[in-house]
């Protein structure tokens, strides 16, 4: 029951949106075409090939690699955990108010400085070679274990600041509104503050997450035979550079699902505020 | 100028399946003041979104000076330039001072130099009241001035068409006084206005009309004293007998 000029703005409206599919279509087709061109056109573009996308180097180095990977899955969701829970405590520190509390802020605000500031690679190299080098009985040898403590120390520093912006998004008023009920600062945060601020900053936290992924493959450097590792000594036998480029692969492969998680949480997030 | 300034046809405007403009028809002549009345989602504020392009409409038409800009086609863009619109929530830009959100649309979308704007949008602050407040952040005024500032933002482009959504519905009783007397000295010198109020002693001191909107369709027009005082429709009255043991209608 629509009248002839709506139904006419709508095959107009149709007909438009039909028109930017298909430039979008072409651009993209006529886009990687001449990307295409341009790269198998290239004069090393042979050597390049087989050097670097060598189908039966990639075949021959996938099981080793893909068994690397694994190690880095496993990684990931221990550091994952254990980032969680030691970044929401440093951010709870950070954001106690009063004198008495004032060293405590000053230790978590420090140890963010630092763990921020220092680079992943460095810091590796310090838990990894200077942590077992004090030969103290009990300390963990394992590079992979080693390398897991620098990459918690690092991204809970990251991870602890999301966190901080999130609870400090929290409008005053429901902490008024909390403390009015009678719930004492833990609780306020626990029941009302963290429940808002984590889902105002699940895209960032997520994409920490992203990052921290692909970040699992500098365990190599302590000698863990990780994804990349598991690349770089099928490299050496076979003088041949495409198993870190199916390692790279299968790294893109990983994030891919962790990047649409992302997106969809986002969207749920953004339909649940829109509706309050 | 023989045509009305603003002409709504047939409009329709669903949400899902529900149908919030349900074919309305209304007219708004030069230097006339229209006031929508109606209980909340009878649809008055979709229809003001719905006129000044904010909402896609489903079907009818809406006519700026007779040209049909509820079109896709036209730019809605540059069909709003026309258009002032002021919102309940006043919908000030807060990390903005006083003075830079009256002249933003003037700077960047009408192109005026700064220092001319600056002092066009001074004059037009002294003349709603807050002149004092030009360089403060809006979070520093109180409900009323708010909302006068966001009138002076809506008039700084010179609109045909000033559209007011409920502007004092989110204020205290106290600050309700300033903001409509500066509407009425608005109507005073000859605006063209389409508002939307609560307020229906206001409405009948203002209006040179009044519409009552009931789910979605227009179901009374006429002169303040003969909708508010004898309106023809049983529905009218029953919204009215409500707004009086409210307290509302004095």
């Amino acid at each position: 029951m629509i009248s002839d000029l709506q139904r006419e703005r709508l095959a107009h409206r149709r007909s438009r949106s039909r028109r930017s599919t298909l430039i979008a279509l072409v651009s993209t087709v006529v886009f990687a075409a001449v990307a295409w061109f341009t790269v198998t056109s290239s004069p090393g573009w042979p050597r390049v090939r087989r050097s670097f996308f060598d189908l039966e180097t990639a075949r021959r180095s996938l099981p080793a690699v893909l068994d690397g990977l694994w190690l880095n899955v496993r990684v990931l969701v221990v550091c994952e955990v254990l980032i969680l829970v030691l970044a929401l405590g440093i951010a709870a520190l950070r954001t106690l108010r009063g004198p008495v509390w004032f060293p405590v802020r000053v230790l978590a605000t420090g140890y963010v400085d630092l763990f921020r500031g220092l680079p992943l690679i460095i810091c590796l190299y310090l838990v990894g070679f200077g942590l077992p080098g004090l030969r103290l009985t009990g300390l963990p040898r394992d590079p992979v274990v080693l390398g897991s403590i620098a990459l918690v120390l690092v991204y809970s520093a990251y991870v602890a600041e999301v966190f901080r912006a999130g609870i400090e998004s929290v409008h005053p008023s429901q902490l008024a509104a909390a403390r009015s009920l009678g719930l004492d600062h833990g609780r306020t945060m626990r029941i009302v503050v963290l429940p808002q601020a984590v889902r105002r900053v699940l895209p960032a936290l997520l994409n920490d997450f992203v990052a921290l992924q692909k970040d699992c493959g500098l365990i190599s450097v302590l000698g863990a035979v990780d994804a990349v590792r598991a690349a770089q000594i099928a490299s050496a036998s076979s003088y041949n550079f495409t198993p870190h480029v199916v390692a790279g692969l299968l790294f893109v492969l990983l994030a891919v699902p962790s990047a649409r998680l992302a997106d969809l949480v986002s969207r749920r997030a953004a339909r649940r505020w829109g509706a309050a | 100028m023989s045509g009305p300034v603003l002409s709504v046809r047939g409009l329709v405007k669903s949400y899902g399946a529900d149908r919030v403009l349900d074919g309305v028809d209304l007219d708004v002549h030069e230097h006339e003041v229209v006031v929508l009345i109606g209980a909340s989602g009878s649809g008055k504020s979709t229809l003001l979104r719905c006129v000044d392009l904010l909402e896609e409409v489903d079907d009818g038409q809406v006519l700026l000076d007779g040209q049909d800009v509820s079109d896709p086609r036209v730019d809605a863009d540059v069909a709003r330039r026309a258009m002032g619109v002021v919102f309940q929530q006043f919908n000030l830009f807060p990390h903005l001072s006083v003075l830079d959100n009256v002249t933003l649309a003037s700077r960047v979308v009408h192109g005026v130099p700064r220092e001319r704007a600056e002092r066009e949008a001074l004059a037009l602050l002294e003349r709603v009241g807050v002149g004092d407040k030009a360089r403060a952040h809006p979070d520093r005024l109180s409900g009323g001035q708010q909302q006068r500032v966001a009138i002076a933002r809506a008039l700084a482009h010179e609109p045909r068409l000033l559209l007011l959504d409920e502007i004092t519905s989110a204020l205290d009783p106290e600050l309700v006084g300033e903001v409509l007397t500066l509407v009425r000295e608005l109507a005073a010198q000859g605006r063209t206005i389409l508002m939307a109020t609560h307020e229906m002693g206001f409405a009948k001191q203002v209006a040179d009309r009044v519409c009552f909107l009931d789910r979605g369709r227009l179901v009374e027009s006429g002169p303040p004293e003969q909708v508010l005082g004898e309106p023809e429709h049983e529905r009218t009255r029953q919204f009215l007998r409500r707004i009086v043991a409210a307290g509302r209608l004095v």
